[in-house]
């Protein structure tokens, strides 16, 4: 976002100093959020992934005000990290090592349990000339790794899991933010991507191994321009098939994206009717995928 | 951001207009915890300051707004199942708290979040209901003995019932105060007074005195979760009931089943709180409820604690104290010393080491 000091300008001390104190007013897309913690890894795993990000002065406007810390007594006897939004803890507390990851997890969590200005789809986000692609999937079939594999060639990334769609004007918001891996792909975007940025692995998390890969500092840049839906692609990796796009019937596209919506019973009509003009204003295809070179070579021929 | 910035906005919600982005920060983290974001909104609208909120501002209660509309929604739907699960029952339901304020129009249901929904039924017909609603699929959420024998032998409700699709939460009532209470009194004039709801066949809701008294009694005999919420709901119903009928209905009311002392309470708080426009004669009235001057001062201290928006992520010794003190009030109003004294030991030396899940409440 212009005009905002980078979290990669500020010095470790001054790092350490908001996140122990006021907290850092961090600018992801169309949220603010305003992070405290007195762990180290999380202020390391923060400098590492959100270096491109803008930091806000403190006491400005936040949309949510989380922390990460341990839960009370238990700094010491197997220690866990908690996450909190103000007072609530939306979650039971996590193995101490996972708290950077469960920041993560909690910031998607703010936005999903509260931000129903937008329609929220479980689904990866890009664009291309102001053109967006929407990939719903549910976990497992691939998204976060081919929105990693995109994002770096050529595609603006908006979000890996969370399409928020504006259910007045149609338009998608970014929030730009690091880019979840699990397991293999982890390894697989390492190799794909010569200069991929991750964080530490933690191990042993509810979802297997899981890395956060920094986003591309273009696309962290153009967080706050929002993109017009143009593809509805849903993606399935399976090992060693060709790269296939094949066409989908608009009703089938619209059933799969309501399912992977978090709220979109929650808006209702208008729910339904922002949808329907979603599905009717896209190309909807089923993409099949063993390889990302493959993947992403099909994907540059998109028409727009 | 110590400063309670929402209850001044309850009583004046013109003083939005000056308010800057770091107050919106404040208010709205305040208004989030209190559940009273959707109420914000309106409040916005009323003061005419919608169109020129800062955009993050505007996206919140555009958020809060939907939310809202959504479970007034799900709310009359789950009351139309509740309904049809009790068809075969000889007598109307009546709606109690937020089910009844919505589906009853009243302002206090515009824009109220819910929790659950509250029906109340004569005791004789329990037995029925329970049997009627499992076939219908509700289950009950506490399964341990004790649990059971607690809400059955000594509660005014059973225990929360649970839907097994819809996961909504019911809370079945045969009176308003526990069984044990020190205010106990009949529920019968209060099933007398209810009165219908129009459009909702078979469904009753209380008359405005006794929704009220309700309201108030609930309250101050400790549900303090959502006590601001719940003291704004207060706030609405007075000041759409103003007539002069119904002070005197409510003053008399309280009088004739020996509730005064939870009314003086609402009503002392609702003044500092809202401002709700009481009249002097139905406070001067209230006076011979008053407590003695050291638990009165003590009493309101401890409530305006308990009402005063917290400062979230910074915990305070003086709210805390407060809600200790009166979840220990609460219980001694709940119960005579011996069974509380019961109570007590079980919840904190036997429970924790049941492996059942009775060491909860």
């Amino acid at each position: 976002m212009p005009g905002l000091l980078k979290l990669g300008d500020l010095s470790q001390t001054e790092l350490d100093g908001l996140l122990r104190g006021p907290g850092l007013y961090l600018q992801t897309g169309v949220f603010r959020f305003a992070i405290r913690s007195p762990f180290k890894d999380v202020a390391r795993a923060l400098r590492l992934l959100y270096a491109e990000h803008g930091v806000a002065a403190q006491g400005e406007f936040a949309d949510f005000h989380v922390r990460v810390d341990a839960p009370p007594l238990r700094k010491f006897l197997r220690p866990q990290s908690q996450f909190y939004l103000d007072d609530q803890t939306p979650f039971k507390p996590l193995p101490r090592p996972q708290a950077a990851a469960m920041l993560e997890w909690g910031m998607n969590w703010c936005v999903t349990a509260h931000a129903h200005q937008y329609l929220i789809l479980h689904a990866a986000s890009l664009a291309r000339d102001g053109l967006g692609l929407i990939m719903p999937a549910p976990p497992g079939s691939g998204k976060s790794t081919l929105a990693a594999a995109l994002c770096f060639r050529g595609w603006r990334l908006l979000s890996d899991e969370l399409t928020l769609l504006d259910p007045d004007h149609l338009a998608m918001a970014a929030v730009a933010r690091p880019i979840s891996l699990k397991n293999a792909s982890i390894e697989v975007i390492r190799g794909f991507v010569g200069h991929a940025v991750l964080s530490d692995t933690a191990r042993d998390t509810a979802k297997g191994t899981v890395a956060h890969l920094r986003p591309p500092a273009s696309s962290v840049a153009a967080a706050d321009v929002p993109a017009t839906p143009r593809w509805i692609v849903l993606p399935r990796y399976e090992a060693g098939a060709a790269a296939r796009l094949s066409p989908l019937p608009r009703a089938r596209a619209f059933m799969e994206l309501a399912q992977n919506a978090f709220n979109y019973s929650l808006l209702g009509e208008a729910g339904f009717t922002a949808l329907a003009q979603l599905v009717n204003g896209c190309d909807c295809y089923r993409f099949s995928y063993g390889d990302l070179e493959e993947a992403v070579t099909l994907f540059a021929g998109l028409e727009p | 951001m110590n400063a309670d910035l929402l209850t001044p906005i309850l009583r004046a919600p013109e003083r939005l207009a000056a308010y800057d982005p770091a107050q919106w920060d404040a208010l709205l983290r305040q208004a989030r915890a209190a559940l009273l974001l959707p109420r914000l909104a309106s409040l916005a609208d009323q003061a005419g300051v919608t169109t020129s909120l800062p955009a993050p501002v505007a996206a919140h209660l555009r958020a809060a707004r939907t939310l809202a509309r959504k479970q007034a929604q799900s709310v009359r739907w789950e009351v139309k199942c509740i309904r049809r699960a009790l068809q075969d029952l000889p007598v109307p339901l009546i709606l109690l708290k937020g089910a009844a304020y919505l589906l009853a129009e009243l302002r206090a249901g515009r824009g109220r979040l819910f929790a659950d929904v509250d029906i109340l039924l004569p005791k004789s017909l329990l037995g029925q209901a329970e049997n009627d609603l499992m076939l219908d699929g509700w289950t009950m959420s506490h399964h341990n003995a004790y649990d059971q024998r607690y809400y059955r032998r000594w509660m005014h409700e059973l225990p929360p019932l649970k839907h097994a699709l819809r996961e909504s939460v019911l809370d079945v009532h045969h009176a308003i105060l526990p069984e044990t209470s020190r205010l106990r009194f009949s529920a019968e004039p209060l099933f007398e007074a209810a009165r219908p709801l129009p459009g909702w066949e078979s469904l009753r809701v209380l008359a405005p005195a006794d929704m009220v008294l309700h309201s108030a009694v609930h309250l101050f005999s400790g549900e303090f979760e959502h006590g601001l919420r719940d003291l704004a709901d207060l706030d609405s119903l007075l000041r759409e009931f103003a007539s002069l009928q119904f002070w005197l209905d409510l003053t008399a009311r309280a009088d004739a089943l020996g509730l005064g002392r939870p009314l003086y309470y609402a009503m002392t708080q609702l003044s500092s709180c809202f401002a709700t426009p009481i009249p002097r004669e139905v406070v001067e009235h209230m006076e011979r409820y008053r407590p003695s001057q050291a638990v009165d001062a003590l009493m309101r201290a401890m409530h305006a604690r308990l009402f005063r928006p917290g400062s979230p992520g910074r915990p305070r010794t003086g709210k805390t104290l407060a809600r200790q003190g009166a979840f220990v009030h609460a219980h001694w109003l709940k119960m005579p010393v011996a069974l509380l004294l019961y109570h007590s030991i079980y919840k904190s030396a036997i429970a924790p080491w049941r492996r059942d899940g009775s060491g909860s409440l």
